[in-house]
């Protein structure tokens, strides 16, 4: 028996026009699609590959205020066994990590699957950090994940290539493109989801270490210069010359 | 008071993305009125070493323990660790490389600090504050995060900053330390390389193609192109989903951000998400044959026609440029 935890986070869909309200210092969210963070839905689609045919179970915990709660659902509806829910904003990646940990703490998880970074703030910090906060291996950015008995083997990225470990359980691992083809959930498990375990957990106080001061979109860029397909030549030269970028 | 640089080395090696980040930290030690030391570990040759002193190391410590000569995650971090706190550091600087990428949060944790992670310029501290730059929303905005606490953990995304001389003594030290058994739980079985292609988290040239070249057969004229010029190649989503080409290589919202000086995209259409991702490239070239694709928008130089007949002459005229140079 497995025991698997997936930690999601509910980020703005990918098609989202991204723009800042407060003096730049809010994401607005007037109309805005949340979804779960596409690399922690490849992390659940993993465990619950790993976990298939009762040989586990997979929790699925969120840092967030009532509104990740349809977020949390979908994640029961793709196969998720129970879910939690720490009820606080989700500050920054230790605050969330540090909420992680101390459930962990409680439990007896051999595995702790992230997705290798939130498409929000891009931070690839949480696994490491609940790694260190629990004194257990992390592994950032895996692309492939395969367990037998009671350890991992694991294939994380490098520059121009990749390291194959062996991690015993437990460990934390943030899952990248290719660990599994995100789940598409069913009929009968988005009508089970609606009676699925969903526990709600007060959060512990944590020291802030990082504030999100402001927002700032990319300058636009200017109109495109266009070289005719038949002088090519053209564009060698402005690259050359002008751009200065060979 | 110092500012701590890792210099992780590649096959003994140091990059020029480790040169950016000993740049990097140098800037931050003279605005702080500091001492620069750097941390390298593994098995890197003493002329290797004293060339960090270029880049303005005061100090290089070597860690040449026999048991840290491969990546070890959780001991490379601990060792990092005790060393900024022997050093009394109280900014710790990481290239954000996939293996910064799992050692700085570590580390963040160790020290009680705070983490930039993906820095995209230097620390502004105009205001006594402690403000990082570093993209939010996968490229489509920047974020400035201020780290409160006392020790301040920096990883500096590459190709963002750049290098420059500034000698300093760059003084060899042995710094041996000692390891705990636990840290070293994960072991590696094996490493894989594709040492003749270009890794494209660093590349400063990137070659990309997407469905418009309808299928994987037609990726030979990309990787000449990209041969000459020494880039990397790169995909959009939809290419690396049918399997055309390796994840690896998949340039977005939901694959990886670059941050090259020339991104040349070929036959793709440039959806929102696909942007994301190229967004930090210094100048955009787009080939394309709908006039209409939205990528011309964000382009700097274009070419609108059939990437078919457009590519082999872009790939005759750079040899030829190249015969005449």
């Amino acid at each position: 028996m497995m025991n698997i935890l997936v930690c999601i986070s509910n980020v703005p869909d990918t098609t989202t026009k991204i723009t800042f309200t407060n003096n730049n210092t809010q994401f607005n969210a007037a109309g805005v699609q949340f979804i779960i963070n596409p690399y922690d839905e490849i992390a659940l689609a993993r465990a619950i590959e790993l976990t298939d045919g009762g040989k586990g179970t997979v929790t699925v915990i969120n840092v967030g205020e009532a509104n990740t709660e349809p977020t949390i659902r979908k994640a029961l509806a793709i196969g998720a066994t129970d879910a939690v829910r720490v009820n606080a904003n989700p500050h920054d990646a230790y605050f969330v990590a540090k909420q992680v940990a101390e459930y962990a703490k409680t439990k007896n998880f051999d595995l702790i699957l992230t997705g290798r970074e939130s498409i929000d703030y891009n931070g690839s910090k949480v696994a490491a950090m609940i790694g260190e906060l629990l004194d257990i291996p992390s592994v950032s950015i895996i692309k492939k994940l395969d367990v037998d008995g009671s350890s991992a083997t694991v294939e994380r990225e490098i520059e121009g290539g990749k390291e194959v470990l062996t991690v015993p359980f437990p460990l934390v691992a943030g899952a990248a493109e290719g660990v599994a083809e995100p789940k598409i959930p069913n009929m009968r498990g988005i009508m089970s989801a609606r009676t699925k375990p969903l526990q709600v957990m007060e959060a512990v106080p944590v020291t802030t270490l990082e504030e999100v001061v402001d927002y700032e979109t990319p300058a636009p860029r200017g109109q495109v210069k266009l070289v005719p397909a038949d002088n090519v030549a053209k564009l060698v030269d402005l690259l050359h010359n002008e751009a200065k970028v060979i | 008071m110092s500012v701590l640089v890792y210099a992780e080395n590649a096959d003994g090696k140091f990059k020029k993305s480790i040169f950016e980040a000993v740049s990097y930290a140098r800037a931050i030690a003279d605005a702080n009125n500091t001492s620069l030391v750097a941390i390298s570990i593994g098995n890197v040759g003493n002329d290797q070493l004293t060339a960090l002193g270029k880049y303005g190391a005061d100090k290089i410590l070597n860690v040449s323990n026999d048991k840290l000569k491969n990546f070890v995650n959780q001991a490379y971090a601990s060792v990092i660790a005790e060393a900024a706190k022997k050093e009394n550091a109280d900014v710790v600087v990481l290239s954000n490389s996939f293996s910064g990428r799992g050692l700085a949060p570590r580390i963040g944790v160790k020290l009680d600090a705070g983490v930039a992670d993906g820095a995209v310029s230097l620390p502004d501290q105009s205001s006594g504050k402690f403000l990082v730059k570093k993209t939010a929303f996968s490229g489509k905005a920047f974020a400035r995060v201020e780290l409160t606490s006392p020790i301040k953990v920096v990883a500096l995304t590459p190709n963002s900053y750049q290098v420059v001389e500034k000698a300093a003594a760059g003084t060899v030290e042995d710094f041996s330390v000692e390891t705990k058994e636990s840290d070293f739980k994960a072991m590696l079985k094996d490493i894989v390389k594709a040492t003749d292609k270009v890794s494209l988290p660093d590349a400063e040239i990137v070659v990309s193609g997407g469905r418009g070249l309808k299928g994987p057969e037609n990726w030979g004229m990309i990787e000449e192109l990209a041969s000459l010029l020494g880039a990397a190649t790169a995909c959009s989503k939809p290419v690396s989903d049918a399997g055309w080409r390796p994840h690896e290589e998949h340039v977005g919202q939901t694959g990886i951000a670059v941050s090259p000086n020339l991104y040349i995209a070929i036959g793709i259409s440039g959806a929102i998400q696909h942007i994301a991702g190229i967004s930090a490239s210094k100048v955009i070239v787009v080939i394309n044959k709908d006039a209409e694709a939205p990528f011309y928008k964000v382009a700097d130089y274009g070419i609108v026609g059939d990437a078919f007949e457009v590519v082999p002459k872009l790939i005759a005229a750079i040899k030829e440029y190249k015969a005449s140079a």
